[in-house]
């Protein structure tokens, strides 16, 4: 596996994030700053983490979406790349047309910060694999605008499609009003592009990869991903 | 120096205007000998007010204990520093933003937590970690709703987007906060011991550098704002509150991480409190050096700005430094890479002289040293509180049962869970938060490990009112106390004194007697004070909040994975008192919120005894022994067992009090130095005939299981229904639910007194 972890100014968890990508595969991120215009040779996954690139100025994700770095990303992903955008990144992937939908403040306007659990709704992609289809994962969210949107016809599609891969649930894995604490769509919590090959999430799996944070369930995403690029 | 044009006429109103009182005003006529300039006149009542000189409470500072072997810095610097082994330090330290949280309190929050960071990463640390101290109005008064909100959102605002968890703090209401709430921002950081940097200039015609953000026109007479008591037409005051732009400082940390790392820096001063004026000239008193600044050359905002306006600013995300000059250019590209402003204002002179040029004009030419040095010190009358009498459990009448009080006490504003405040911070960023919001004290990881930090800031202001000696060595030994109980070794404490104002002898006598119990505890807990911050003339309309010198603590754990819990672990174990039962009440909250009077003398705190029963618990927390550990403090014994079965969902039972106090005393009475500790029942015996051997007050009141909270011959208390008390209170009153004014029983907290 060998990721890249872009880095926008504001950014604040690139270090988390190489950090759980380093104890996943072993390898070093490269961190990949937001001017350059080209990918390191042989990157096979690009990570957009989270943070707050240029302050959440103007809109979430906004400004980062349309620097020079995004344009690099935009290729690798039309050639098939993988692509994971968490919490900011997610946003970052919305605005830069990567991904379909908005991500808009919390229904209880408030920034949330705990621990949620997720539902993997399937196994069969690179990244759940590390988990089981119906399983429940816990892992903490830190945003203020998590609240996924998109128009009628994009959440049937998605739905459709399979495309939702995450979705907020109780901890016995029901999906119900109760556990949707931002207030999203369908309870969604994450997902693909139509190809596949993007994912955008708002919980921070890498958070929640070492015992001393309470919690190991995040590393599911990490070891499946590094399993599928170590296959490829 | 001939007069500069266009500047306004000294007369004793402005002069007034600017806080100086008359003779503060003949002070610097002697001291230069002319009519200072309007610019001048600026400078001196940015150095000279309360905040900037600590001129009422500096000689009893000089008193506190600042030293140790692992202290690197004391008090005076822009933080404390501490050496935690392995060529690794600490960097840490606590500061108010009162005033300017009360008129706005988004942004005054924000900047709040803004300033102390950039205290923390001046010095070469990158933080990680935030703290704070809350103390707000009774929840009835009209704007404690619209203040909690806000101020709880600017504290996270900032904090989350720079990217720091805010793991610990303290949230509290009570009347005499109505006109005048604290927020005491808290920040930790982690630096090479080796690698420090300090604002002492040195060298002549170095360059000044100027980084960061452009400088604006808020802020302006901020530092005298924060001397000044409030009244009614404080409102009127919103534009000397700064703006925070977390973004910027985010950008700032990492650039001038980056320029340390180069080795580029010389010197390094923040523009906190009066801006560029403060940071100037302490960078060049500090060094013996004179300073020539160009206001010219200072990245503005708007334009048409004076000298004066320049030099009194308070525009956030600013830095001052003394760049080598073989490295300037290197410097400056990485400034330019983070899209921050970089401009030479100014150089160093060996004239020890203050001169400040703009526009052609010379604004200012003063003596450096004497700007700081000669500021005015005083020894302000000073009067003891006077001691308040002992109340014994026997005579006061419990209106309610055990079980009652329980569920009662432990939804009150004082007692309930703070979870709706915490979970508006980012905490677990980093990656490294080994406990959170919640516990005794915070762990967080020392990078990979395996030593971790237990932070924590305490204070009981309602101890500090009724006798300010024994309220200033509670609120160490209780931060002492909070460190001990997940395991870690207390190093060392920053001090937030937040008081009314001190030209009032009664208050004087409290800041006095606080700093009295502050020294002693420290001296004797070897728990020195590294770095701190004074807040005074905290009243609005003559009435003074009660005094509340916040204590932030800091304790090192060698191995963060041998840190002790307060969730009981398993059904079936031992649950142990450790130190002396005595059931005080007076002051507890079991006396205010349950039998409606807020009076009394507050327990005593035995200091030899803390140190004895806090290392003994330490002790069983690195042999392995302790299985959970939780402080006895704020609501007493059986408040402090149920915290421990909410959070871990296993009762207890418990035996009855024993008869030599009465039961609500025993079960409410807020006795200090003890520890409630539960052991695997098969070494209960063990543990208990070794704590005799120790001289150790040890007793075992119980055994962990069921579902409830269960004291013998009174109903048990299920644990669902202790969450549910516990969790709804602060929702319940920020959602304007109308089940939050149920607890109300204090004539006092609802002001009527």
């Amino acid at each position: 596996m060998k990721s890249a972890v872009l880095v926008f100014p504001g950014i604040n968890r690139e270090r988390d994030m190489a950090r759980a990508l380093k104890l996943a595969s072993g390898n070093d991120a490269a961190m990949v700053w937001h001017a350059d215009t080209a990918l390191p040779a042989g990157t096979d996954l690009v990570v957009v983490p989270g943070g707050f690139s240029y302050g959440d100025y103007l809109r979430c994700g906004a400004i980062a979406a349309r620097a020079p770095v995004m344009d690099a990303v935009r290729d690798f992903a039309a050639k098939g790349g993988l692509v994971l955008g968490v919490c900011n990144g997610f946003q970052i992937l919305c605005e830069s047309g990567l991904l379909p939908g908005v991500l808009m403040r919390n229904a209880q306007l408030k920034f949330v910060c705990r621990d949620v659990h997720m539902k993997i709704e399937r196994s069969d992609t690179p990244f759940t694999r590390g988990y089981n289809a119906g399983q429940v994962i816990r892992v903490p969210v830190a945003h203020g605008e998590g609240n996924y949107e998109a128009d009628e016809e994009t959440l049937k599609r998605l739905e459709g499609e399979g495309r939702v891969l995450y979705r907020y649930c109780s901890p016995e894995g029901v999906v119900d009003e109760a556990s949707n604490f931002n207030g999203a769509a369908n309870s969604i919590a994450g997902i693909v592009n139509e190809r596949g090959n993007v994912l955008g999430m708002m919980p921070h799996p890498e958070n929640h990869v070492e015992e001393i944070m309470g919690c190991t369930d995040g590393r599911g995403l990490f070891a499946g991903l590094a399993q599928h690029l170590k296959a490829a | 120096m001939t007069a500069p044009k266009n500047e306004p006429q000294i007369t004793p109103e402005l002069v007034a205007a600017h806080g100086l009182k008359p003779d503060e005003y003949e002070r610097i006529l002697k001291l230069i000998g002319r009519v200072p300039t309007f610019t001048e006149l600026g400078i001196f009542s940015a150095m000279w007010n309360e905040h900037c000189s600590y001129k009422s409470s500096r000689i009893h500072l000089r008193g506190l204990p600042t030293k140790a072997p692992w202290v690197i810095q004391g008090p005076g610097e822009n933080a404390g520093v501490i050496d935690i082994g392995d060529g690794q330090a600490v960097v840490f330290k606590m500061e108010s933003h009162n005033h300017p949280s009360y008129i706005e309190p988004y942004q005054g929050a924000t900047t709040g937590v803004g300033g102390i960071l950039r205290d923390v990463f001046t010095m070469g640390a990158r933080p990680i970690a935030c703290l704070n101290a809350l103390s707000f109005g009774a929840p009835e008064h009209p704007k404690t709703r619209h203040l909690v909100s806000g101020v709880v959102a600017g504290v996270g605002g900032y904090g989350n987007s720079f990217g720091v968890p805010t793991v610990g703090g303290q949230v509290r209401f009570h009347t005499r906060y109505d006109g005048n709430i604290l927020v005491n921002a808290m920040a930790v950081g982690l630096a090479d011991s080796d690698k420090i940097f300090y604002a002492a200039a040195s060298g002549v015609n170095m360059p000044i550098v100027y980084l960061g953000s452009k400088t604006g026109r808020d802020g302006i007479h901020g530092a005298s704002m924060a001397s000044a008591e409030f009244d009614d037409a404080s409102e009127e005051k919103r534009p000397t509150v700064q703006v925070g732009d977390p973004f910027a400082e985010k950008l700032l940390l990492e650039a001038c991480l980056e320029i340390m790392a180069a080795d580029c820096v010389v010197a390094i001063q923040d523009m906190g409190a009066a801006g560029l004026t403060c940071s100037a000239v302490e960078m060049g008193a500090k060094g013996d050096l004179g300073v020539d600044l160009h206001l010219d050359a200072v990245p503005t905002r708007e334009t048409g700005m004076s000298a004066y306006e320049m030099m009194l600013s308070e525009s956030q995300e600013r830095m001052l430094m003394v760049l080598k000059p073989e490295k300037e250019q290197e410097a400056e590209a990485i400034f330019r890479k983070w899209g921050l402003d970089f401009a030479i204002v100014g150089y160093t002179t060996p004239t020890k002289r203050f001169v400040v040029k703009h526009g052609g004009d010379v604004m200012a030419d003063l003596p450096i040293k004497e700007l700081g040095d000669e500021a005015p010190v005083y020894d302000r009358p000073h009067v003891a509180s006077s001691a308040q009498a002992v109340i014994r459990g026997q005579d006061v009448k419990p209106p309610l049962g055990i079980a009652e009080a329980l569920v009662k006490l432990i939804g009150t504003p004082e007692l309930c869970s703070k979870r709706w405040v915490w979970e508006q911070y980012d905490h677990v960023i980093l990656g490294n938060t080994v406990q959170r919001p919640g516990g005794d004290a915070a762990v967080v990881r020392v990078q990979d490990g395996p030593k971790g930090l237990a932070l924590t800031v305490d204070v009981t202001p309602r101890y500090c009112e009724a006798d300010p000696f024994e309220g200033g060595k509670q609120a160490v030994a209780e931060a002492w106390r909070n460190i001990t109980a997940v395991g870690g070794r207390p190093l060392a404490i920053t001090d937030n004194l937040n008081f009314g104002n001190p030209e009032r002898p009664e208050i004087m006598g409290q800041f006095v007697g606080c700093l009295k119990g502050i020294s002693e505890a420290c001296r004797t807990l070897d728990f020195p004070v590294v770095s701190g911050n004074v807040s005074l003339y905290n009243e609005t309309n003559g009435r003074g909040i009660l005094p509340t010198p916040s204590i932030g603590g800091v304790g090192l754990l060698d191995d963060f994975t041998k840190s002790a819990t307060l969730a009981f672990k398993a059904a079936g174990e031992a649950i142990l008192l450790i130190g002396d039962a005595q059931g005080w009440l007076g002051q507890s909250v079991y006396l205010r919120d349950v039998c409606g009077r807020e009076q009394g003398a507050p327990p005593p705190v035995d200091l030899a005894a803390e140190k004895r029963n806090g290392d003994v618990v330490r002790g069983m927390i690195h042999a392995g022994t302790a299985t959970a550990v939780h402080d006895i403090s704020d609501g007493g014994l059986l408040i402090a067992l149920a915290e421990m079965a909410i959070s871990s969902g296993i009762g207890a039972q418990l035996l009855a009090a024993p008869s030599s106090i009465v039961p609500h005393a025993y079960w409410f009475g807020e006795d200090q130095a003890r520890y409630i500790v539960t052991v695997p029942a098969a070494e209960a015996g063990l543990v208990l005939a070794k704590m005799k051997g120790a001289g150790v007050p040890c007793a075992r009141i119980g055994t962990t299981g069921g579902d409830a909270i269960a004291v013998a011959g009174e109903t048990p208390v299920a644990i669902e229904n202790l969450t549910r008390a516990f969790e709804h209170w602060l929702p319940n009153y920020m959602g304007g639910t109308a089940a939050w004014s149920d607890w109300i029983t204090s004539p006092r907290l609802r002001g009527e007194a």
